[in-house]
């Protein structure tokens, strides 16, 4: 491959692996060489990658549960809108405000609410959908869908230097590719 | 890679036990990954899929003919009629939501579980999930009368100055169907998505690249991803696992909030759910046993899930034998002449038939599954599946039509008879159902191709 000079050209170095195992530990090993910007690749979740190459837990389950306040109080004071203020109607003497009918709906806007933060929310943390990737341009990168591992050391990292983060790479039994913006 | 020493122990049981596999040795992830992709990519459209296709496509299009005719005419065209106002539409609608409640309950609960067999059919049943709970809601709509005023169901501002009424189990429905069927439609986007790159990563095309491509969004699996999906998977099967308990229930105090003998009971909503798994389950195997067979799948849906399969069906068979007694016990025990008019008139009744297939179905047949050598019998379990199903459909009809046709008066009474419209939209409903299904199995991988990769890692570690 033409190598690229231009340290502006260059998204990273890819290294593929052919095990979770080896991927674990080059994110391991990366992380304690001091690079910081960096993810690993993988056609499976790896457990305990996110956590080798230093990435905080998501805060996605509070999300998930604002999503769903949000989601049952909204419900509930809908019902509760409808039938005691907008619409009251005496039905022999019944109270207006009779809540064990509005659980039902309250929990199914609940769930609904949670639903759709634990969805969205996923996305939008993830930065998905997000049709272009440098990544892509990389055509061995198909099989990080299949059955390869791939850790990328991204060229905007504060110790990236081209031949000294391709040795480490190298260093770990990986095959290294340059990754083009 | 850590796992749970309970799901350690699951899988060395299984390997131990004598039982079937999960996934048959000798897997990689490649393998996996290029079978199932290949049954959407590669594989030329078969005969036997055209001809599926054209038989359901037919029933779909007598579904849509009935339908104009119905908007047209209205629901005359029905045997509907006063006393029993809620006849086959209702019955469809019950039986197809029942269905539903598979799909979630393998992919939700089972998930929770822990319990690994449930990877090589989830997504399947998540699909007939959709296409059943598409084919439930069509039922209460088209019985609507004027069902170009559905939206009359939800609150939303109007210039009459109406609200629907809060207090009824049917809004209560129309709540849970709505939300049961968009957070099933999330989960099982949501487990697509790393499939979609995959297909996307393997299509030859560019056609299928790109339209693959914008489905996957631009999934890449990178370890931050991964970990907010599993969270998010998880948190997804967490909120589903109530919300599929809660549909049925609600379907059920359909029923139990009336005051229609044989309706008014309080263990409508329970009884509704287990009826519910019992029909599911009973209709993945009816679709999963020929499906494996056509796409040479049986490397991943093995004899033990099938016989998983059996089990479910068995103990949820048993709890509705449990309910048909106990039916008989409250209207005896409960001194009311209604009720206990209402049981004699379901055994002994104009339709009495109605009621001993039914207990010939969904109680004696499934008896059979106590064998193993039943249970590992493939054409007697696709042939007790039909049979459960069938079962299940006239469960509902002996609730809805048996109850309704003589309740309170005997001036009231009156005998009810379907006509060619009513079948023509409950088969024609099978055609709906069958087409979105086939074009599924085309379309899109019908087996969670990353959860095989993550099952073909797991069952290495033990050997």
């Amino acid at each position: 491959m033409q190598a690229i000079s231009k340290p502006g050209m260059l998204h990273g170095l890819l290294a593929e692996f052919e095990q979770g195992e080896s991927l674990l530990e080059a994110a391991r090993q990366a992380h304690a060489a001091g690079y910081r910007k960096m993810d690993g690749y993988s056609p499976i979740p790896v457990h305990g990658l996110s956590q080798a190459l230093g990435q905080k837990p998501s805060g996605l389950p509070l999300l998930v549960l604002i999503g769903g306040i949000i989601g049952g109080s909204a419900g509930y004071f809908m019902l509760y809108y409808a039938s005691v203020i907008s619409y009251p109607i005496n039905v022999g003497g019944r109270p207006l405000h009779s809540w064990p009918a509005f659980i039902p709906i309250t929990f199914e806007m609940t769930v609904l609410g949670a639903a759709f933060a634990a969805f969205f929310g996923m996305l939008a943390l993830n930065g998905l959908p997000r049709p272009y990737h440098p990544l892509f341009n990389v055509p061995a990168f198909n099989l990080a869908s299949r059955n390869r591992f791939f850790l990328c050391i991204e060229a905007r990292d504060p110790l990236f230097d081209l031949n000294r983060t391709r040795q480490f790479l190298e260093g770990l039994q990986a095959r290294v590719y340059e990754v083009p913006e | 890679m850590s796992h749970s020493p309970h799901e350690e122990s699951a899988l060395v049981a299984s390997e131990t036990d004598g039982s079937a596999p999960v996934i048959e040795p000798g897997h990689t992830y490649a393998s996996v990954t290029d079978q199932i992709s290949a049954i959407v990519l590669t594989r030329p459209t078969s005969r036997g899929w055209v001809f599926g296709f054209a038989i359901s496509f037919s029933l779909l299009m007598a579904f849509l003919y009935a339908t104009a005719y119905l908007f047209a005419v209205g629901v005359g065209i029905w045997g509907t009629t006063v006393p029993v106002g809620w006849a086959f539409p209702i019955v469809n609608f019950v039986w197809w939501i029942g269905i539903g409640h598979a799909g979630t309950l393998i992919s939700a609960v089972l998930l929770l579980l822990h319990q690994e067999w449930r990877t090589s059919i989830n997504r399947f049943a998540e699909a007939m999930t959709l296409f059943a709970v598409s084919c439930a809601g069509l039922f209460p709509l088209l019985h609507l009368g004027r069902p170009w005023l559905f939206y009359w169901l939800l609150p939303y501002p109007n210039t009459m100055d109406l609200w629907p009424n809060f207090r009824s189990p049917l809004i209560w429905d129309a709540f849970a169907v709505t939300t049961y069927f968009t957070v099933s439609i999330l989960f099982w986007y949501m487990g697509l998505i790393p499939d979609l790159a995959t297909l996307r990563d393997r299509a030859k095309n560019r056609l299928p690249r790109v339209i693959y491509g914008i489905m996957a969004m631009g999934w890449r699996g990178s370890a931050a991803h991964w970990q907010r999906y599993e969270t998010a998977y998880l948190l997804l099967g967490g909120i589903a696992t109530p919300l599929v308990v809660s549909v049925h229930s609600i379907v059920g105090m359909d029923f139990a909030a009336s005051l229609i003998p044989g309706w008014h009971t309080t263990f409508s909503p329970p009884f509704f759910v287990a009826g519910a798994i019992f029909s599911g389950f009973a209709m993945v195997m009816t679709l999963m046993i020929p499906l494996r067979w056509a796409y040479g799948l049986q490397d991943f849906v093995t004899m033990r899930h099938l016989e998983n399969m059996a089990k479910v069906i068995l103990a949820t068979g048993s709890m509705m034998a449990y309910g048909y007694a106990a039916e008989v016990f409250f209207a005896y025990y409960s001194g009311n002449q209604y009720e206990r008019f209402m049981v004699l008139n379901r055994a002994l009744g104009p339709y009495a038939w109605s009621y001993w297939a039914l207990i010939a179905c969904n109680v004696a047949v499934p008896q059979l599954l106590w064998f193993q050598s039943v249970r590992r019998n493939i054409p007697a379990l696709f042939i007790i599946s039909l049979i459960v199903n069938v079962g299940m459909w006239l469960e509902r009809f002996v609730i809805v039509v048996i109850s309704l046709h003589r309740d309170y008066l005997p001036s009231a009474w009156r005998i009810y008879a379907p006509t060619v419209w009513d079948f023509t939209h409950l088969v024609g409903s099978i055609g709906l159902f069958m087409t979105l299904l086939l074009l599924f199995t085309r379309l899109l991988p019908m087996i969670s191709i990353f959860e095989l990769r993550e099952l073909v890692h797991k069952t290495r570690d033990e050997v």
